[in-house]
């Protein structure tokens, strides 16, 4: 039987990565080249192609013990090859929340 | 407080085991994440953007010291140092791990804490007025029934797995601060002619994609037939909900192609034929939960105590007891509300310290009791009026004696796209910059009551429909828009507000805000036409205009 992910049509737009959330914290990750997980964009494997986004996704996908909900994130790539993220959502999963943490310091 | 019985206490201990054993059979790969999904949301944790987001219920708004110091231990111990207080009686922490969650559940559990169906497609926290058992002129403790509503619901094999989630909001005051109308059920409790206690039922509410104010669809249920017309409602809505489209399946979907009187014939029907006996509470049922509610124990006390009087200099003071401080059932008592709604800062959230600040004040001066209501505030429920100048002072101190409650800043906003997978823009930092600009007290005591809610998508958890200035963040070609609407509320006169246009940009929201306000100063009859009322009679137009003249 055909599974899920590859009946499903994938579209990208440019140069994207494969995002989850890491099983045991939830913590942001993304995948690597070498087959992993790793919370450092610049270490997320590139791809080019919407068939490279569907493999991507698809190794992403299997390792469902490590991390929970992969999906295609779109990146941007400067010429010195530096990857950002493509939109708020992605720069607020990298960056954090755009708000102060602690709303007040109790006084002593 | 109500006071949990040894059936409690094993329910509770023998969930956390269940979790705890999930938990390690999800860590270890023995369930995949579609087996474990089902299970962890039946527990309130969801999956966020940065991580984990465990939320906690608080039922029918009432948290004892104790309990709220727990509260500070899981945020401290657990998360970031600070919970976020939800439109429903939640409290939501968004960095836990789900490794340590089951200790973080266990430690709640000593104190009867659980978030036991705060997710999921069953019947979520029963809420209820945040003033309920000491505002003047109710009609009795409506947490009563939320309790025993509370009892019936918790893990009903039948309801477990409704089409959709499902809620339920209790209120027992003429004055509706548990915004009943926006709930699937909404219970109005009242007394008929012959003086016996029982509700106006209403059904179908709810905001969302597909905004419906609930429909009465009988005035009168005995409160001895409250769990079998309850249970009526459900089988129907469980019947014929919606299973094959999210977005149709919740019941006001269901009472609105049906129509109010088709619907109300239905649950009458499937009442008529049900077998009550089970179901129906006689006055010993009741008696046995009321009697497990505490009440302290009031002394005589003079309405206008020496310490009151003393203090009447003070306009810091007096600004805040006019606006914070509330008339108890009881004289010489005070309802007193504490601001979660600082200048600039988020909505809703408090520090563990402050949590635990707040719980020893609860200890001096509020027999120990805090109550957290659905604007995202909380309240000290039975305070000494002759004490109400020492714990100003003490409440000032730690941040929470903002003079602003219902006023412009008192913000109601969800999470926003700074936390929520769901969301599509932010929600808290257009909040942070609407309390800036409206930061002044006597800018905001001359524009009166006016309640802003935010959502940051259309599930509208920040209640933006019913704002009297509503915000609804969208996403267009990558950028976060906004749409404002006017004249919705949440009380006894529920209402819907109407657009005002066009969706405006992020960094136009707070000008079009001060547009609108402005508008509404220059247009009211008096400054004793509320906003809301000014919308009422003038229509959107006038608003529309001033915002969109110059845009």
């Amino acid at each position: 039987m055909t599974s899920p992910l590859e009946q499903k049509k994938i579209k990208i737009a440019g140069p994207s990565i494969v995002t989850a959330n890491r099983t045991w914290d939830g913590a942001v990750v993304y995948r690597t080249a070498g087959h992993g997980w790793s919370t450092d964009l610049t270490e997320a494997a590139v791809v080019r192609t919407a068939d490279a986004a569907r493999d991507l996704l698809s190794e992403a996908a299997a390792d469902d013990v490590n991390a929970v909900g992969p999906y295609i994130a779109p990146v941007a790539v400067d010429q010195t090859g530096t990857i950002a993220p493509g939109n708020l959502r992605e720069r607020i999963r990298l960056d954090g929340v755009t708000i102060p943490l602690l709303p007040v310091a109790v006084a002593a | 407080m109500y006071a949990y019985d040894d059936i409690d206490r094993t329910l509770l201990s023998e969930r956390v085991s269940e979790f705890r054993d999930q938990v390690k059979r999800r860590l270890s790969g023995e369930l995949t994440e579609d087996e474990f999904k089902m299970l962890r949301l039946q527990n309130g944790v969801y999956l966020q953007l940065h991580a984990y987001m465990f939320r906690v219920a608080i039922p029918y708004g009432t948290l004892s010291s104790k309990q709220l110091r727990r509260l500070a231990h899981v945020a401290r111990t657990y998360d970031r140092g600070y919970g976020h207080f939800t439109t429903r009686q939640n409290i939501q922490f968004n960095w836990i791990k789900l490794a340590e969650l089951p200790d973080a559940l266990a430690d709640l559990a000593e104190v009867g804490i659980h978030s036991m169906q705060t997710s999921g497609n069953n019947t979520r926290n029963v809420t209820s007025d945040q003033w309920a058992g000491v505002a003047p002129g109710e009609v009795e403790d409506p947490r009563i029934w939320s309790e025993i509503l509370r009892q019936y619901t918790t893990l009903h094999p039948e309801f477990s797995f409704l089409p959709r989630k499902f809620k339920f909001a209790i209120t027992a005051s003429k004055h509706d601060r548990a915004a009943i109308k926006i709930h699937d059920v909404g219970l109005r409790l009242h007394r008929n002619d012959k003086g016996e206690t029982g509700f106006e039922v209403m059904v179908g509410g709810g905001l969302g994609r597909t905004p419906f104010l609930a429909k009465t669809i009988r005035h009168f249920v005995h409160g001895h037939d409250l769990l079998s017309y309850v249970e009526a409602i459900l089988r129907v809505y469980n019947r014929y909900g919606r299973r094959d489209n999210i977005y149709k399946a919740r019941i006001k979907i269901l009472v609105h192609e049906l129509g109010a009187d088709k619907f109300a014939q239905e649950v009458e029907e499937e009442w008529r034929q049900m077998d009550k006996r089970v179901l129906t509470l006689t006055d010993a049922d009741i008696e046995n939960v009321r009697s497990r509610f505490s009440y302290p124990v009031y002394e005589n006390l003079p309405h206008m105590p020496d310490e009151l009087k003393a203090a009447a200099h003070d306009t810091r003071f007096e600004a805040w007891r006019k606006n914070s401080v509330a008339p108890h059932k009881v004289p010489g008592y005070a309802i007193v509300t504490l601001s979660l709604k600082p200048v600039g800062m988020p909505p809703g959230d408090a520090t563990a310290e402050q949590m635990d600040a707040i719980a020893d004040l609860a200890d001096r001066y509020s027999f120990g009791e805090i109550r957290v209501g659905h604007e995202q505030n909380l309240a000290l429920p039975h305070v000494a009026k002759r004490d109400l100048p020492a714990l100003w002072r003490a409440l000032d101190k730690i941040g929470v004696a903002t003079p602003n409650v219902n006023l412009v800043s008192d913000i109601i906003a969800c999470p926003g796209l700074d936390y929520c997978s769901l969301a599509n823009a932010r929600s808290i930092p257009i909040a942070q910059e609407l309390t800036r600009r409206f930061a002044n007290h006597e800018t905001a005591s001359l524009i009166g009551r006016l309640h802003i809610n935010i959502s940051g998508c259309i599930n509208a958890c920040g209640h933006h429909h019913v704002g009297h200035i509503g915000i609804l963040g969208v996403e267009k070609n990558g950028q976060e828009v906004y749409q404002i609407t006017i004249g919705g509320r949440a009380d006894e006169n529920a209402e819907l507000g109407n657009l005002i246009g066009p969706a405006v940009p992020y960094g136009e929201v707070a000008d079009v805000v001060e547009d609108i306000v402005e508008a509404y100063l220059a247009l009211r009859e008096g400054p004793d036409e509320l906003f809301i009322d000014a919308v009422k009679r003038l229509g959107v137009e006038p608003f529309r205009e001033r915002v969109y003249a110059t845009r």
